[in-house]
């Protein structure tokens, strides 16, 4: 079964473990400059938010990578960047949507989340459960639950459909 | 390693920046941060300087776990003299200032000299470079973030800076970092405003790596992330309510300070209090909480980002207060708030977004127009002294408009900004001021807690709650419960926490992790990062070194035991209601066996035999 990093942000608290675990693993130091997932502060909302790479099936940078340098890990789903091969030209960088690429000043290569082979250490560093590694195919699930607990409560029945009153407030609870 | 054994001297009469091995004979015997910090200023600046003049120096220095991934790793302290006490100062701060520095390769920045007009620091890894400040003189913390992220083009840099209120000699003024975290008491923000230094602006890239067994090091950080999250204090408490967990819990037991001390209880505790900060407004239905946060590696998250409701009368037409921001930590509610009599938990919050904004401390301002309300009602003070505000307890208006005129230093502003030690003594009736050694009490009377009287009469840089908490032990329990109405074993107890304290202080981590921890769940950390053995016994023989290595300096200083004392109010009015009602402190049943236990002579300075067994 393949997974996903489900990021759930309103469970965020901004304590950049995720990104002190990310760059332990891939850079030996900690060091959220290096790390492959970041934690955007909206200050003034009062919100934090991670963000790293969604792992696309169609992934534009392994497609606009010129000398091939980003290819699939059949086993994890992950788009690996091949330092080896990489030549620093930064089309990637370029190339993605969402910004999840980047590069290294240091190693004149590109970085991006290959979920650590499987293991991913930011869901593993994460307190409160904001970054998790789940089922590809029901990375809804915990959502769906959440609206299925609305059903109110009693023995279930076939003759009073009801339908949820009170949408679950997705808004973190403090 | 854990240290990256890398000190930057920043001359700032001569605007020469040094870089400097870090002195690792001295590290091992004060460990970091807090400790090492205070050996290098006690080495450096003769303890009778004037803390205004160049001849101070100013710190700013991390601990050996900052910037790691231990929970709560990204601790920074401004160690200097004070100007508010004379004693040493050593202000501690979160957010992700400290952190920043570290990555950027430093274990310290030694500041030194005056610049002849304002300057700020800009530390890029290796590179530092004094720059111009002359256009960000006169601004605001916030002001000066905003223009100084536009100028760099960078929204990665992060700033610890000083506002308006230091500036204009407000001597209880902090530094703030990340807009609403604060190396916040003693005037380290003023000792920084004397040198023409406006601000420190951090990027770092380096990161921190080189620890002595990585692999034991995450494992023993995760088992020391594993104890806080099923501590119910660290688990629980502190994200639900942040230190505002305790507003109920301390006013239940009368210890709860309030108008200037002179009642123990509050009866409108309930409306400033962490659970009052999640119910729903009757003006806009939203709660004053907006979320918690977590400062640099915490796991806990207890700090506070709230909003005030726009229609309030503090922030009406003012929509440059009506973003989320730093909300009340229960030190903030209960001096600005208790002890000036207000419940009114909006009103509180827009003065505490001051205190961040033009970077002063809450706890002095509270404290300070505390004191001055009650010289307000005795008629000593009078509308022609205060700018026409009217100063009566329980008035919001009174102190929202206080904190705007010390906010900038303004007209009653400037005398609020002297501290209450000095304010009262102006006014003729120094025995209002709610003081030690010239700073203002924290939020727990110690006619209702003991020990904390002690702690407060024998702490290093004047009343303060942060360098020995015995609340812990003698209201929650921690580690084990004691009478808080007792006196007997305090002396014990006392010391033992001051130790254990500086030794925390002085390691990068968070001292609100021992509602969790004890030194037995640090030393595995430190152990597995650092040089060296770092035992639990070793700890607290460098924290018994660190204590008594500041008492030296305050000795040195010209504070004497003298100076170990209460304001009489706390030895001679017995407390009026709650459990403590009748009681005063009892410092003298515990004063003398202090001294003894810490082995210092009876008039307060240290032996012989305890500058020989400390290596002092």
């Amino acid at each position: 079964m393949l997974r996903a990093l489900n990021l759930e942000p309103q469970k965020c608290t901004g304590c950049l473990q995720c990104e002190l675990a990310c760059s332990y693993e891939n850079e030996g130091v900690f060091n959220p400059a290096r790390s492959r997932i970041k934690v955007f502060n909206f200050h003034d909302e009062g919100r934090f938010a991670p963000y790293t790479c969604t792992q696309c099936e169609q992934a534009w940078c392994l497609h606009a990578c010129p000398v091939e340098a980003i290819v699939l890990n059949t086993a994890t789903g992950a788009k690996e960047v091949l330092e080896d091969i990489c030549v620093g030209c930064k089309v990637c960088t370029i190339a993605c949507p969402f910004g999840t690429v980047n590069y290294n000043q240091d190693s004149g290569k590109v970085i991006k989340c290959d979920l650590c082979g499987g293991d991913p250490w930011c869901a593993k560093a994460c307190p409160t459960g904001a970054i998790s590694y789940v089922d590809l195919d029901n990375t809804g699930l915990d959502r769906m639950r959440a609206w299925a607990q609305q059903r109110p409560a009693g023995p279930a029945s076939y003759n009073t459909p009801q339908s949820p009153t009170n949408p679950t407030d997705f808004t973190r609870q403090n | 390693m854990a240290w990256t054994q890398n000190v930057l001297r920043v001359n700032l009469s001569s605007g020469e920046t040094v870089k400097e091995p870090l002195n690792m004979t001295w590290a091992d015997s004060y460990l970091g941060q807090r400790g090492l910090a205070s050996k290098y200023l006690a080495e450096e600046i003769d303890p009778a300087v004037d803390a205004l003049s160049p001849d101070n120096k100013l710190i700013m220095v991390t601990g050996p776990l900052t910037g790691t991934m231990a929970s709560t790793g990204g601790r920074y302290s401004v160690v200097t003299k004070s100007p508010l006490t004379g004693a040493i100062a050593c202000s501690n701060s979160g957010g992700f200032i400290g952190a920043e520095i570290k990555m950027a390769g430093w274990d310290m920045i030694i500041f030194e000299g005056r610049a002849d007009t304002p300057v700020y620091l800009y530390l890029e890894n290796e590179h530092a470079e004094l720059l111009p400040a002359d256009e960000l003189w006169g601004t605001s913390v916030w002001e000066a973030d905003e223009r100084l992220h536009q100028k760099h083009q960078d929204p990665l840099i992060r700033i610890a800076c000083i506002g308006r209120a230091a500036e204009q000699g407000n001597l209880y003024a902090g530094i703030i970092n990340d807009l609403h975290r604060a190396a916040g008491r003693s005037g380290v923000g003023t000792v920084m405003a004397s040198k023409n230094l406006k601000a420190l602006v951090c990027r770092g890239t380096r990161g921190v790596g080189n620890l002595k067994d990585p692999l034991r090091f995450l494992q023993a950080a995760e088992q020391g992330k594993r104890v806080l999250a099923e501590n119910a204090v660290t688990g629980q408490g502190l994200p639900q309510y942040g230190t505002q967990v305790l507003m109920n819990v301390i006013n239940e037991i009368g210890a709860m300070p309030t108008r200037n001390m002179q009642d123990v209880q509050f009866e409108g505790a309930h409306n400033i209090s962490g659970e009052a900060m999640h119910e729903p407004r009757s003006s806009d239905g939203q709660p004053n909480l907006t979320t918690n946060a977590a400062c640099f590696g915490c796991t806990i998250a207890c700090g506070r980002i709230s909003t005030v409701q726009k229609g309030h009368f503090t922030v009406e037409n003012k929509p440059e207060y009506w973003g989320a921001s730093g909300g009340l930590e229960y030190e903030a509610a209960w001096a600005l708030g208790s002890d000036t009599g207000v419940d009114d938990l909006d009103a509180l919050t827009y003065a505490n977004f001051l205190c961040n904004e033009d970077g002063f401390d809450p706890i002095s301002f509270g404290s300070t127009l505390a004191a001055a309300m009650e010289l307000y009602e005795m008629g000593v003070l009078t509308q022609q002294d205060t700018d026409g505000v009217e100063l009566k307890f329980g008035s919001a208006e009174a102190v929202t408009r206080a904190a705007e005129l010390t906010a900038r230093g303004e007209g009653f502003g400037k005398v609020l900004g002297l501290g209450s030690k000095r304010l009262c003594e102006k006014y003729g009736h120094p025995e209002l001021s709610m003081t030690v050694k010239a700073q203002e009490f924290p939020a727990y009377d110690p006619r209702g807690i003991q020990g904390m009287g002690l702690a407060y009469a024998t702490s290093n840089r004047g009343a303060c709650h942060l360098r020995g908490y015995t609340v812990a032990s003698e209201v929650l329990g921690i580690p084990e419960k004691t009478d808080p109405l007792a006196t007997d074993g305090k002396a014990e107890l006392v010391k033992a926490f001051q130790d254990a304290t500086a030794a925390v202080d002085s390691s990068g981590l968070c001292v609100f992790t021992t509602f969790g921890w004890t030194l037995d769940d640090i030393a595995p950390q430190l152990d597995a990062a650092c040089e060296g053995d770092w035992t639990t016994e070793k700890l607290l023989e460098v924290g018994e070194r660190i204590w008594n290595l500041e008492r030296d300096f305050n000795l040195k200083a010209g504070l004497t035991g003298k100076d170990d004392t209460l304001p009489k109010r706390l030895r001679k009015d017995a407390a009026k209601s709650g459990p403590a009602k009748g009681m005063v402190n009892e410092l003298d049943n515990m004063l003398p066996r202090y001294y003894e236990i810490r082995g210092w002579t009876p008039q307060g300075e240290l032996s012989a035999e305890t500058r020989q067994r400390l290596n002092l």
